[in-house]
């Protein structure tokens, strides 16, 4: 299946695009498919305590499945202020 | 009326937008850009939004509002790109009967706001460049494990 991946400010930057298609296996999660990112990109790979997920535009959990056609975005912590 | 845009926000609309002759209060927000930050003298702000979603979000704390408050409307706009010190960044109004549900309501949107909207801010000061939030490693408020508390 293929998933369409989002990439904003601090995370955009550093893979150097906005957006990426991936392929995975049926079935395969939200954190498999942030472990894979980092395996292709690993300047994102400290990021992983921080960043958040949204799946079709709903936030969503590393253990999240996917389905073929969903856009997964990578949310960096948003901006903040107090 | 819930909106993303790299225009200046103008105050006015989003008072329109929530004027109500069942109201007897409108609290306005105005979050600025501020000129400087942890001691650093700010030249310039930024800011990008995943606009499809973010505007779902906003919607989803106006419907959190009304359900805490009595309020009659609320609006809340977001300028994205670059934005010079001392202009809005962001405006919140809320209308409601009388003025404390206003108040409350204002305050809780842009707090949720700051939490969970998927909007990020760049700064820039002399010699550098930051996103904001990203070097603290904490998503959400401490005590919070995700955005959906």
């Amino acid at each position: 299946m293929k998933v369409r991946v989002l990439f904003f400010a601090s995370l955009r930057e550093k893979v150097k695009m906005t957006e990426a298609t991936e392929s995975m296996d049926e079935g395969a999660s939200v954190g498999e498919l942030w472990n894979r990112l980092c395996q292709k990109y690993d300047s994102i790979e400290p990021m992983t305590p921080s960043v958040s997920f949204a799946v079709n535009r709903e936030y969503a959990d590393r253990d999240t499945l996917l389905r073929d056609g969903d856009e997964v975005a990578l949310i960096p912590p948003v901006s903040g202020g107090r | 009326m819930f909106e993303i845009h790299d225009k200046p926000i103008d105050v006015s609309t989003l008072i329109a937008a929530v004027s109500d002759p069942e109201a007897g209060a409108i609290a306005t927000f105005i979050g600025t850009t501020r000129n400087n930050n942890e001691g650093r003298d700010v030249t310039t702000l930024e800011y990008e939004a995943y606009a499809e979603m973010a505007i779902a979000e906003m919607e989803r704390i106006g419907e959190q509002a009304r359900a805490q408050w009595p309020i009659r409307s609320i609006a809340i706009a977001h300028r994205i790109g670059v934005v010079p010190i001392g202009e809005a960044s962001v405006v919140i109004a809320v209308s409601s009967p009388h003025r404390a549900a206003a108040f409350e309501a204002s305050r809780f949107a842009i707090d949720r706001l700051k939490e969970v909207v998927p909007i990020w801010k760049k700064e820039h000061f002399d010699g550098g460049e930051v996103w904001i939030g990203s070097q603290t490693g904490q998503p959400f408020p401490s005590g919070e494990s995700g955005p959906r508390r």
